[in-house]
């Protein structure tokens, strides 16, 4: 690792001024940066850890909305009764991601900053509708994620949490890299307040919706009504772990889970 | 440049000054805690998990400085004395072992499945030890070891 200067501030508007640095980093449950500095492939001066600002962990519910603050862990928010009983989803999906150590540390903020294309909460956050609260404004699920690695936030931005509509019905399935537990394609569906969305993650470059199973499961929400549909896979990953194609075919598959997932 | 911590290893408190980027795992071995075992050192193997503040992590994923104020548990702090804990005697007592290079690590984070699971079934536990990697035993006896420990702890 490179060396660097190490910070814990305790509230948010000191993390804000460390990190007018172009060179400083958040450093979250660091299960993605902290690998990263190892092999040298990032260099910073300073890290800045946001574990000390009370207000960016925990999770609330108020008019129909859960709110999850940036800091709070994959353990925490599947462990929560609250997520359970409004989200259940949204538990399963945090209790799904890597292994016990990992979901002690990684943390939702995190996890969304990195926007790895196999990673699960981006099925989530655009499945779901959900809005992502920054320290200088809020960012719809839609507008979030841009690229492969790459997400709206600009330099120094910090995401302070996330709020996911509760939904009718949701459900998530994926099909996991036995090695990782990363998604080679993940699906959360969610009717919401008249409104179906269907997001994948895993298969492209960065999570997306796929419109025609929208369209199809709004006129019938069911396992059936997706099956059959094909999505376009000549853009999709190709790797040792499963071919464009194959992704796209499994699409189609943990659609249909998800749908029977959701109920 | 360097930090100023102070935590509790094992129960003792313990003052360090140590440099920013240096992992936890470096820290407990450099200290004599050589039962934290560093296999990866990718976040995969499991092999250098501790407890802090009673969570499984995996100590080679995580800063020293992040544990200032924490409370750490390595494979040392288990025992008292000469007697092994409970889940030790039972990694002991089914074989739960060849090598022994993956074992502080599993029965880390067995005690921490026993802590929120007393009566964890063959499912939960394969599930809480997925991110503990094996290379000799092939998990049957391993799982048979937890799932007697379990037990033993409740005597305890
Ligand atoms: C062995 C292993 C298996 C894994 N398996 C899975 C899996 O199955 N599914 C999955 O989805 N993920 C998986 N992960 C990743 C894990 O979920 C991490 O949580 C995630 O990579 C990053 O979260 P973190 O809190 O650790 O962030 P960090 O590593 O601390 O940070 C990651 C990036 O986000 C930035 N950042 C962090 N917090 C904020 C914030 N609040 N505002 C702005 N930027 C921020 C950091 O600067 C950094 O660039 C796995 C990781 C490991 C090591
Ligand atoms: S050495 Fe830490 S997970 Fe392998
Ligand atoms: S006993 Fe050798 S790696 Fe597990």
């Amino acid at each position: 690792m490179y060396d660097f200067t190490y910070h814990k501030p305790s509230d948010l508007n000191e993390a804000g001024q460390l990190l007018t640095n172009d060179e400083a980093k958040v450093v979250a449950g660091g299960m993605t940066l902290i690998p990263t500095l190892k092999q040298r492939l990032a260099q910073h001066s300073d890290l800045v850890d946001l574990s000390a600002i009370a207000e960016l962990n925990g999770i609330t519910q108020t008019d129909g909305v859960v709110r999850i603050g940036a800091m709070t862990t994959h353990s925490d928010v599947h462990h929560s009764e609250l997520v359970r009983s409004s989200i259940p989803a949204l538990a399963d999906l945090a209790g799904q991601i890597g292994d016990v150590q990992v979901r002690n540390r990684g943390t939702i903020g995190g996890s969304i900053a990195n926007a790895d294309p196999a990673a699960d909460y981006p099925a989530a956050v655009v499945g779901l509708g959900a809005t992502v609260h920054t320290n200088q404004r809020d960012i719809s699920a839609d507008d979030f994620f841009t690229a492969m690695f790459e997400t709206a936030l600009g330099d120094g931005e910090i995401i302070t949490a996330v709020s996911f509509p509760v939904p009718d019905k949701a459900g998530y399935a994926k099909f996991a890299n036995p090695a990782s537990r990363y998604a080679i394609v993940g699906v959360m569906v969610a009717h919401t307040q008249g409104e179906t969305r269907v997001a994948v993650t895993g298969a492209a470059g960065s999570v997306f919706r796929a419109s025609e199973m929208e369209q199809a499961l709004a006129d019938d929400f069911s396992a059936e009504a997706v099956r059959s549909i094909a999505v376009a896979s000549d853009e999709f990953n190709s790797d040792i772990h499963a071919s464009a194609e194959y992704r796209g075919h499994l699409v189609s598959v943990m659609a249909a889970r998800a749908v029977m997932a959701a109920g | 440049m360097t930090v100023s911590i102070s935590f509790q290893l094992n129960g003792t408190p313990t003052q360090l000054e140590v440099p920013d980027s240096q992992l936890l795992s470096e820290a407990l071995r450099q200290g004599g805690s050589t039962g934290t075992h560093i296999g990866c050192d990718t976040s995969q193997c499991g092999a250098c998990v501790v407890h802090v503040d009673g969570q499984s992590v995996k100590s080679c994923t995580l800063l020293t400085a992040q544990v200032d104020g924490k409370s750490v548990t390595t494979i040392e702090g288990l025992a008292n004395a000469e007697d092994m804990h409970p889940m030790q005697q039972a990694f002991k007592n089914h074989h739960g072992l060849q090598c022994g290079f993956c074992t502080p690590g599993m029965v880390m984070s067995a005690i921490d499945l026993v802590n929120h699971h007393p009566d964890p079934d063959e499912k939960q536990i394969r599930e809480w030890l997925e991110g503990n990697i094996c290379r000799c035993t092939g998990y049957h006896n391993i799982v048979k070891a937890v799932q007697h420990g379990a037990q033993m702890m409740k005597e305890v």
